[in-house]
């Protein structure tokens, strides 16, 4: 697995998933925008080289406004790089593949829909036969703790509940690839242990890839096997952290010393690349 | 109902009860006004006897099809703008201003182009109403979230299908509000043309019973008029409601 270094060095690293099979390869993947005062161009990330093993949970953290938006964009399929290439399943994408579900940071409830409604939509719309959609949507209303909102709308629910119906509308898909923009931001810290560890249990149980982009270090140390730091604009990765967790873990992990040091390497790259964007600020 | 319903209808009902105090002791003679309770046995008469059936079905039918064709087409220009930016950006300022335009000093155009009749009052009224709409459409598309975009792409939907099951319910909150003053406008429009463009409607009827000095019918139409927009006022409001109640967060 490779990766690019800011200031353009390119180190190997030898990681224990190497020997997985790569199911989404990202190969000099930039991307860049036309400022709207000046129209020049700036580049928002990259150049980016990374692989994302099967069944592996990679969470991505870094300063705000370093790419990490722009990278899902890219990884789904809802952007196009610049240049380089975003391989799935071996194929290069150009739009959104199938398989591949997305939690966005903002509220994506439908509105109009009840949550069941909302829960079951990307299933009706997929042919899934009736039996089928209410016993996902059943079991999803379950574990997202939304089975006496069943017929409410999401106007009814609060931020933390409309995000738990995002997330399930998501994962009833039984996604390949899930990409989490910020999930569990809406929610307490409690609620987003607990969440968390429901999402581990799925994980496992579907045995799919996920990315999740983060603020919260805790988060991602918790969750994941690995953690890439981003540097400040363009956003590179800067670290490649190996947690070392089993893969039946929950969130009693935090209690470890090694989770301790895990959050401390993240942070200490990331308090630069944090002081670096402030100080441009100022 | 609530006690703002209860003070509403209070405040309506002591205004007619006012007027009718004022008629009935001649403070307001009756050449003038006659009282609403007279206005409303007259009315009751009128639909009775069935004296302006034709001219009530007239203005019901015009206003009818001008709201539609206001609605239908405001909608699908309002799509099609909003799907050219620099275009749109060119068109805004005509359409922020439009309604300082007297509509209505077109209707020697009307005239010559579709004669007297069905045609120039339909057009005037959907000259009248469209903009609304056109206006509902381009707010109720700039309002979706971004996010919801990024849903349907997320679920491969195609842009037709993004556009019927996500962009239409979305937006639906202000295109409803389009219609509703669609609806408004197309009822202005009608009555207004048929004053000086029609040879029947309720317009007309109102005009002639004035020219006449026929009190009671001129009342008793107008009193038509005000009960008609209320209702359908009210049975979309009701509507409105029910869409907003879903959605407010």
């Amino acid at each position: 697995m490779t990766f690019a270094l800011k200031g353009g060095a390119v180190e190997t690293l030898r990681v224990a998933v190497e020997s997985r099979t790569p199911h989404v390869t990202l190969s000099q993947v930039t991307r860049s925008f036309k400022k709207a005062s000046t129209r020049e161009m700036f580049a928002a990330l990259g150049p980016i080289d990374l692989t994302l093993n099967k069944g592996e949970f990679f969470s991505v953290v870094g300063p705000s406004g370093c790419g990490k938006s722009t990278l899902m964009d890219v990884l789904s399929g809802l952007a196009r790089p610049t240049s380089g290439q975003v391989m799935f399943e071996g194929k290069v994408i150009s739009s959104v593949p199938d398989g591949v579900g997305v939690v966005f940071q903002e509220d994506a409830s439908f509105p109009w829909l009840t949550v069941r409604d909302n829960i079951a939509f990307g299933l009706r719309r997929s042919g899934v036969d009736g039996p089928e959609v209410e016993r996902r949507v059943a079991y999803a209303l379950g574990f997202m703790g939304l089975r006496d909102f069943a017929g409410a709308y999401p106007a009814q629910l609060s931020g933390g509940m409309r995000q738990r119906v995002c997330i399930a509308r998501t994962l009833v898909m039984q996604p390949r690839l899930i990409l989490m923009d910020e999930p569990f931001g809406a929610l307490d810290q409690q609620t987003r242990l607990l969440m968390g560890d429901e999402l581990l249990r799925l994980w496992r149980e579907t045995n799919a890839t996920v990315l999740l982009i983060t603020h919260a270090l805790d988060e991602a140390a918790m969750l994941s096997d690995r953690v890439g730091v981003m540097s400040s604009r363009p956003g590179l990765f800067i670290d490649l952290v190996e947690t070392g967790w089993e893969r039946d873990r929950d969130s009693r992990v935090v209690s470890t010393p090694r989770f301790g040091e895990i959050n401390a390497r993240l942070w200490d790259k990331l308090r630069v690349e944090t002081m670096k964007v402030m100080g441009a600020q100022h | 109902m609530n006690i703002e319903s209860v003070l509403r209808s209070l405040l309506v009902a002591a205004f007619i009860g006012l007027i009718e105090w004022l008629c009935r002791t001649h403070v307001i003679p009756p050449m003038v006004l006659i009282p609403p309770s007279q206005m409303l046995m007259h009315l009751l008469s009128l639909v009775s006897t069935g004296q302006y059936s034709q001219d009530i079905l007239f203005s019901f039918g015009n206003i009818v099809v001008s709201a539609f064709v206001a609605i239908i087409s405001g909608f699908f220009i309002g799509l099609a703008v909003h799907s050219m930016p620099r275009f749109r950006a060119a068109l805004e300022p005509l359409l922020a201003s439009y309604y300082a335009v007297p509509t209505f000093i077109f209707y020697p155009v009307f005239i010559v182009v579709f004669g007297v009749g069905h045609g120039s009052i339909i057009a005037i009224a959907v000259l009248l109403a469209i903009v609304a709409m056109i206006t509902a459409t381009l707010t109720g598309l700039d309002r979706i979230p971004n996010v919801l975009r990024k849903s349907a792409a997320v679920m491969r939907m195609s842009r037709l299908q993004t556009a019927w099951r996500i962009q239409l319910p979305a937006a639906l909150p202000y295109l409803f509000g389009g219609v509703k003053l669609a609806v408004a406008y197309s009822f202005i429009g009608v009555i207004a043309s048929e004053f000086i463009l029609s040879g029947s409607g309720i317009g007309y009827a109102i005009a002639f019973a004035y020219n006449n000095f026929e009190s009671d019918n001129m009342y008793a139409l107008m009193l038509l008029v005000l009960i008609s927009v209320t209702l359908i006022n009210a049975a979309l409001n009701f509507f409105d409601r029910r869409l907003q109640a879903r959605r407010q967060r």
